[in-house]
């Protein structure tokens, strides 16, 4: 028994070390406005719908901000993704001062195509160089360091795409609507009716 | 108070384990099946994408789960990282009751004669342990029969000219063919190729007191919801529970074989449901917890008599292991071929399985199971957009438009790519982990594109407008063996290259044997259930038959 407690404790401490914190992040910075979600604060919040609905856009169907991606990504963050905490908090913040310094605007503020131009830098990893040139103090470097652009949009638009086309049961893909939209039918009615006739 | 003894343990009950468990117990012993998870159903997790046994984002449906388990990887460069279950590196089969036969997609396939000889028929291997096995397939053709015949497979090879010799026909009718299957069909005949239904592990008929198969969408990763999908866990396993015989003992994790000290195993440790630490003695023991964590426990048991592991004297266990580089081609077509109509998979050839020029072994090339729409959203060819409106246009004209051909292309062991036991991290029980290391492929690269050229022009002739490759090995791949791993207690004649004799037995233990996917010396060029299924059959019908001849392997 005794042994057996001993190593849970030092298992506890292992993961927490090595897969990244099992623990909810520590502390959210102080200027952050008290949120009615999960893990963003309202600002973050807003970015999120602005980046998901880039990464998915409104057209006759709902886009991934309608569909509650974001809602889907605070629930995870919370839960099997507790992991990925830290990234969304270093990643959106990063987002935020590279527009500051690229454009002197918040990332909602910028037009829809440098929106789009913006999240390309990220995706190819030129985001970073780009500061670098802007900015001879080579802050952006270190903003994005160990192509943390790349990786973190890469794992955005990953979750993004789960929240859209994953079940609804985790709070994304509102009203079935990317199922609607490719022509599936849910709940499974089709394999029952082919079972009963 | 102190568990009772008997005459055998076994550890795992997927695929190997559920038919060795039934073996034993039938006869007569007295065996304790243990399983680290338990009984799943469908209900548990529901037809939820993002948690099945396929995609696992957010968690494996059939277990494990991330709080307990970790792996670590070792990759090419050094580099050490800790993995969790749901994480693709893991190399994940699954967790309960019945393993991964309960929510696979149930091909089941027979070797082929030449993949008993893989060093007969294609001599030595520069850099590999290409190796004929210790048995042949004629020896194991009754324990394919027993396993189709006890577990279920719906099928007709007399419809493929390549298919290995079998005396008795399988036992229900094979499935008819979906939209996607007719159309490659045609094509395939066209070609020249000899197409055939692929055997499934399911009910195309009520069979074994279950009902037919009413094919869902969402089959492979997910348990049935009807129980026509025949897994270990609704066929052998309550035979054997029937029996009188055969204690199942869920969501207890064996730690460690125990070896007294004339070096026979007395049994087993382990931790029971409630974290308990436990002894279990038995006359024999068999492991079958998967490639990776059978390895794993035979390397985390030393004792004074085998400082190194069980077995483990030559250095072999958790060697070559295996599973296969999965390659073929995707095809966009103008018009739709999906018509719901699951599993999805439905119409194989194995025109290219051996006898190819210049190339070692080969494989089956089948249609590809249904994928589902997050899956779907990271299939494009290459040159088209990841995000944005591109990609979602893409996904509403052309998810129901795209059929894949593909298969598992037999991988040629290497020496090099092994699992052994990391010497820091621990689970939950303070267990230490399976630690995946080295490279997989060898010669791999000439064979998977030849395997994907195929796939697409099969694709082609059918009508695809637009066509693109995948899985063909570029380079040095890392080490694994995902879901088909293999080969870690391979089979020999040979102590000093092999872990495990002609029947499973451990070379250097009387009373210890194998019996799943580990003893594969080459994992041919087909999805492996049905083979270690009909390996728990040889391994466990020799068990009970030297038992019964009051062999008390001593
Ligand atoms: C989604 C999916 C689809 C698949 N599709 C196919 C297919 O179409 N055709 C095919 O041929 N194969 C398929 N497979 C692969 C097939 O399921 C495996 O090859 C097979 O189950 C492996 O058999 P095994 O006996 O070696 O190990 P497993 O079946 O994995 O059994 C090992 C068992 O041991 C238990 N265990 C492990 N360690 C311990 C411990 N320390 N204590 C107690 N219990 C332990 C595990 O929980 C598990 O239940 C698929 C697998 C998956 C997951």
């Amino acid at each position: 028994m005794e042994r057996n407690k001993l190593s849970r404790r030092h298992f506890i401490q292992m993961s927490a070390f090595g897969v990244g914190s099992l623990l909810l992040f520590p502390q959210c910075s102080p200027q952050l406005r008290k949120s009615s979600w999960r893990f963003f604060s309202v600002e973050e919040a807003f970015l999120m719908d602005t980046i998901v609905e880039q990464i998915i856009p409104t057209d006759e169907w709902m886009g991934a901000r309608d569909a509650g991606v974001t809602n889907f990504i605070d629930k995870q963050l919370v839960g099997p993704y507790v992991r990925f905490q830290e990234k969304y908090r270093n990643g959106l913040s990063a987002i935020q001062s590279s527009c500051h310094i690229l454009f002197r605007k918040p990332f909602e503020e910028l037009s829809w195509d440098e929106q789009t131009g913006f999240l390309k830098m990220m995706e190819t990893g030129k985001l970073s160089q780009t500061l670098e040139s802007r900015d001879p103090s080579q802050k952006g470097e270190k903003i994005w360091e160990n192509n943390f652009d790349r990786s973190f949009f890469n794992l955005v638009c990953d979750h993004t795409m789960q929240g859209f086309y994953g079940s609804p049961r985790h709070g994304g893909n509102k009203d079935y609507v990317s199922y609607r939209m490719i022509g599936l039918d849910y709940p499974f009615t089709i394999g029952q009716n082919r079972y009963k006739s | 108070m102190k568990n009772k003894h008997v005459n055998a343990i076994v550890v795992g009950s997927g695929a190997g384990g559920g038919v060795a468990a039934k073996e034993l117990s039938v006869a007569g012993m007295s065996v304790v099946l243990f399983e680290r998870g338990g009984w799943v159903t469908l209900d548990d997790h529901d037809h939820d994408e993002l948690i099945s046994q396929r995609t696992t984002v957010l968690g494996n449906a059939y277990g494990p789960d991330d709080k307990s388990n970790r792996r670590v990887r070792i990759s090419q460069g050094g580099d050490k990282s800790i993995l969790l279950p749901s994480e693709g590196g893991y190399d994940n089969v699954a967790a309960c009751v019945g393993s991964g036969t309960v929510s696979y997609g149930a091909m089941g396939w027979r070797f082929m004669p030449e993949d008993f000889k893989m060093k007969t028929t294609y001599g030595h291997v520069e850099g590999s342990t290409l190796d004929d096995w210790p048995i042949t397939y004629d020896d194991l053709e009754p324990c394919y029969e027993k396993a189709e015949w006890e577990i279920g497979v719906a099928g007709d090879d007399s419809q493929n000219p390549f298919a290995s010799p079998r005396k008795k026909p399988q036992p229900m009718p094979p499935f008819p063919h979906n939209k996607e299957g007719r159309m490659l069909e045609a094509a395939a005949r066209r070609l020249g190729f000899h197409p055939f239904p692929i055997p499934m592990l399911r009910n195309s008929v009520p069979y074994g007191g279950r009902p037919q198969c009413y094919r869902m969408r969402t089959c492979v990763g997910f348990a049935c919801p009807v129980n026509a999908k025949c897994g270990t866990q609704n066929t052998v396993i309550p035979v054997a529970l029937n029996s009188g015989n055969c204690e199942l003992r869920t969501h207890c994790v064996v730690s460690k074989i125990n070896v007294n000290d004339q070096g026979l195993i007395t049994g087993v440790s382990y931790f029971d449901e409630s974290g308990k630490a436990q002894i279990q003695t038995a006359d024999v023991v068999v492991v079958a917890a998967s490639a990776t964590e059978t390895a794993r426990l035979l390397l985390n048991s030393k004792s004074g008599f085998f400082p190194d592991g069980i077995g483990n004297e030559n250095g072999w266990v958790g060697r070559n292991l295996q599973g296969h580089a999965y390659c073929g081609a995707w095809g966009i077509f103008n018009e739709d071929v999906y018509d719901d109509c699951g599993s999805g998979a439905t119409v194989a050839i194995s025109d290219f399985n051996h006898h190819n020029d210049n190339i070692i072994g080969g494989g089956v090339l089948c249609n590809e199971f249904i994928r589902l729409p997050y899956q779907f959203s990271t299939i494009r060819p290459s040159g088209a957009s990841r995000w944005g409106l591109e990609h979602k246009k893409f996904q509403e004209r052309n998810y129901k438009r795209v059929a894949r051909v593909c298969g598992p292309y037999q991988q040629i062991p290497s020496f090099d790519a092994r699992v052994d036991v990391d010497p820091d991290v621990k689970d939950f029980w303070g267990i230490p982990v399976a630690r995946i290391s080295g490279t997989a492929n060898i010669k791999d690269s000439k064979g998977t594109a030849f395997m994907a050229s195929k796939a697409e022009l099969w694709l082609k002739e059918a009508g695809a407008e637009q066509t693109w490759q995948t899985g063909v090995v570029t380079g040095v791949r890392a080490a694994g063996g995902g879901q088909h791993q293999a080969g870690t207690c391979r089979m020999g004649n040979d102590p000093k290259t092999s872990v495990c004799d002609k029947f499973g037995r451990v070379h250097s233990v009387p009373n210890l044997f194998v019996a799943d996917g580990s003893l594969h010396v080459t994992n041919g060029g087909f999805n492996p259930a049905l083979t270690i299924m009909a390996l728990g059959y040889w391994v466990g019908g020799y068990i009970a038959s030297e038992w019964s001849k009051g062999n008390r392997f001593k």
